[in-house]
């Protein structure tokens, strides 16, 4: 492609497609959720992560690959906090071409989860959760996002929830309509139909608890240092908190004095 | 070095003697700590710190993300992610550094907007504007390459519109912009000297500073008064000052530390607030995002980009009176640059003999305008060009100018600027005396 026809595709989708964008986000439903990991305070539920791995793992697995996100890391605190032998079993799980011996082995934990590409597979889903805001507003500032967070997590589960069983075919591909999706239609066929998998720890499997735990799932494979982070957070904001207020009555002395003289010279003129 | 008399360095002890006749460099570091300072700044002038420290935290996190960063198409996007999965501490260090340069750039506009409303600009001061302005379009090219370093959709498409930009230069453009990518589009070779050059360019903004720092040390700093430092004698200038330490370290350490708490707040708990969610899909040259948007740092420049478009009379003007080698897009670029050169050059557009706006009743307004200007062009450079935005950012645009080219030649003749006390000295009295006297009153 030429510098000409790049710039203009950019420049053209600048002027044009940010109006199209625009006007069929008003159609866009996206539902706020409680997601136990907002705001400050928030912290990953490991039951529902673990919940969600299934989910990913029984039927979005089958499209959709996590290859940013290594295998050992389910057993991170901050994360699912699966047990060792789990890890090791769930890694052995996916194969692994190895080059030496010129065969497919099974993966080991320091692997990560595999890549799915080709033909009618979906988009990979390591950062999914960050590539996609749910909330622009108000006026296009964001400032709901402060409030909200940036809404990937709504965004995946509006998506999955937000099916109305309506169907077309355009150019042999059937799209599915979907209330969440910018444009109404999507070419993914609704994956989830609600009972599609059994919890271990008996949690309701309706379509809107699945569509919840992989959500939450696919956050924390996005942002899976969530609560290292805060905490980091907090402990930076508190002695922070606490210098300033050292600093702010060692200014206080420091001044005095320059201040009294100040006042003294100003009652004596 | 010349400027405010106060008391240099003596050494004393036989080392001391011993190293100044050979380098004076403690001489040095005492007379920069120590400089006569106006002892009525008031807390616009605490951004220089939070500039420096900004600076700083950018090189030492700079450096160790460097280190496990891989400058290649195909490898970029995912050596984010091992810095962020794999790397100790390797998360907090990438939302520092990309926030960092959040907190820089808001720094960087309070630092500008008060000498623009405070006059710091003026006689004498003249070339410590110019040599911060230079530093201004160093940090913008630094902070630019480095957001195409992540290789994501933003980065590529970002750095897609913005070379393109140099191609609307006529007849030389389009080889400027092969040459600047190293290309005939965004691609490796692109990324590889984006990363040296923003690995680069934070060294020479360090010296910029530096030159920064010496020239407004030669003058002696602006204070809200504009009312230079009596420098008669020591003992006069001593009237009018207090020397940076302790008296303005303590003062601009506390208040770089509560900035540093809401900054910590932010990477703490909504490090992402800022960014732009596709950059985190990889970048795809055959996939144009819906919306192509720049950091928000760079959105008041890139509203007055897209202002001019050519169904606007001046453009069509201009188009034909160059017989068409100045056509919209290159008119915008052209607008874009010269609204930083039109600041650049303000010491010599404003006429006023006053230079503190706290004394100049009309430009209090004027300048007030300036800043929702400032704000509204922000905000409509992150908006689509549909009807009403192309006519706010039209107009907004031409404020901008109107303000630097006409409004500021014109003021200094015609407004009646208040009476400025006559010594720094005065001013800072007359403050907390009348500030005593009221608290004693109740």
């Amino acid at each position: 492609m030429t510098i000409k026809k790049l710039t203009l595709t950019a420049l053209t989708a600048l002027t044009l497609s940010a109006t199209g964008a625009v006007s069929s986000g008003d159609e866009i439903h996206i539902h706020d959720t409680d997601f136990s990991f907002e705001g400050p305070f928030g912290t990953y539920d490991q039951n529902q992560l673990q919940r969600g791995l299934h989910v990913y793992t029984d039927v979005c697995s089958a499209c959709h690959g996590l290859q940013y996100v290594p295998i050992r890391t389910l057993g991170d605190e901050g994360g699912p906090n699966l047990p060792a032998d789990q890890v090791r079993a769930y890694a052995a799980e996916f194969d692994i071409y190895d080059p030496e011996k010129d065969e497919d082995v099974a993966r080991k934990p320091t692997d990560h989860f595999p890549t799915v590409s080709g033909d009618g597979m979906g988009p990979d889903l390591s950062l999914m959760a960050k590539a996609r805001a749910g909330y622009h507003g108000p006026y296009g500032l964001g400032l709901s996002q402060m409030v909200n967070g940036i809404g990937g997590p709504e965004y995946i589960l509006s998506i999955l929830a937000g099916y109305t069983g309506e169907e077309k075919e355009e150019a042999g591909t059937t799209f599915y309509e979907n209330t969440a999706f910018p444009g109404g239609w999507i070419a993914m066929s609704p994956p989830l139909s609600g009972e599609d998998v059994d919890f271990a720890d008996g949690h309701s499997n309706e379509l809107h608890h699945e569509a919840e735990d992989v959500a939450a799932f696919l956050m924390w494979a996005a942002e899976p240092k969530m609560m290292a982070r805060k905490q980091a957070g907090f402990v930076g904001v508190l002695l922070l908190t606490l210098l300033s207020v050292l600093l702010y009555a060692t200014n206080k002395r420091i001044w005095a004095p320059v201040k009294q003289r100040a006042k003294d010279e100003a009652s004596n003129s | 070095m010349s400027g405010i008399p106060h008391d240099h360095y003596e050494p004393k002890s036989g080392f001391e003697k011993w190293l100044h006749s050979r380098l004076p460099i403690v001489g040095l570091v005492y007379d920069t700590i120590m400089i006569p300072t106006p002892k009525n700044l008031n807390w616009m002038w605490i951004w220089g710190i939070v500039l420096a420290f900004c600076l700083v935290m950018q090189i030492v996190t700079g450096i160790i993300l460097a280190m496990h960063y891989t400058p290649h198409v195909d490898m970029a996007f995912a050596s984010l992610e091992h810095i962020m999965r794999n790397v100790n501490g390797g998360h907090m260090l990438r939302y520092m550094h990309a926030n960092g340069a959040a907190l820089f750039f808001f720094a960087v506009y309070m630092h500008i907007f008060r000498g623009l409303y405070y006059g710091s600009y003026k006689a004498p001061r003249e070339v410590t504007w110019i040599i911060g302005m230079l530093i201004y379009l160093a940090m913008m090219a630094t902070a630019f390459m480095g957001y195409v370093l992540p290789w994501g959709q933003m980065s590529f498409w970002g750095a897609t519109v913005i070379t393109g930009l140099f191609g609307a230069i006529p007849f030389i453009g389009e080889s400027i912009q092969a040459w600047l990518l190293g290309g005939p589009a965004v691609d490796n070779a692109t990324l590889t000297r984006f990363f040296s050059l923003h690995y680069l360019l934070p060294f020479v903004i360090a010296a910029l500073v530096a030159i920064h720092i010496w020239a407004f040390h030669t003058t002696g700093n602006s204070n809200p008064t504009g009312v230079e430092v009596r420098r008669g004698s020591k003992e006069e200038a001593e009237k009018d000052t207090l020397p940076f330490w302790p008296y303005f370290v303590i003062k601009d350490l506390f208040a770089l530390v509560v900035i540093l708490a809401i900054f910590f707040a932010v990477i703490g708990f909504m490090p992402n607030y800022l960014g732009h969610p596709d950059n985190y899909i990889e970048a795809n040259p055959l996939s144009t995002p819906a919306h192509i948007v720049p950091e928000w740092f760079f959105l008041p420049f890139y509203a007055i980009l897209r202002a001019f478009t050519a169904d606007v009379w001046a453009v069509q003007l201009v188009n034909w009176v160059t017989f068409g080698i100045v056509d919209a897009k290159f008119f915008g670029v052209l607008a874009m640059f010269g609204s930083i050169a039109v600041m650049a050059l303000v010491p010599w557009l404003d006429t006023s003999s006053v230079r503190s706006g706290r004394f100049r009743p009309m430009f209090k307004w004027w300048f007030f305008l300036l800043v929702i200007d400032f704000l509204v062009l922000m905000w409509v450079g992150a908006r689509d060009t549909e009807f009403p935005h192309d006519w706010i950012s039209l107009i907004a645009s031409t404020y901008w100018f109107a303000y630097f080219l006409i409004i500021l030649p014109l003021l200094g003749v015609l407004e009646k600027p208040n009476k400025a006390p006559d010594t720094i000295e005065d001013d800072f009295n007359a403050h907390y005396g009348h500030a005593s006297s009221d608290a004693s009153s109740k």
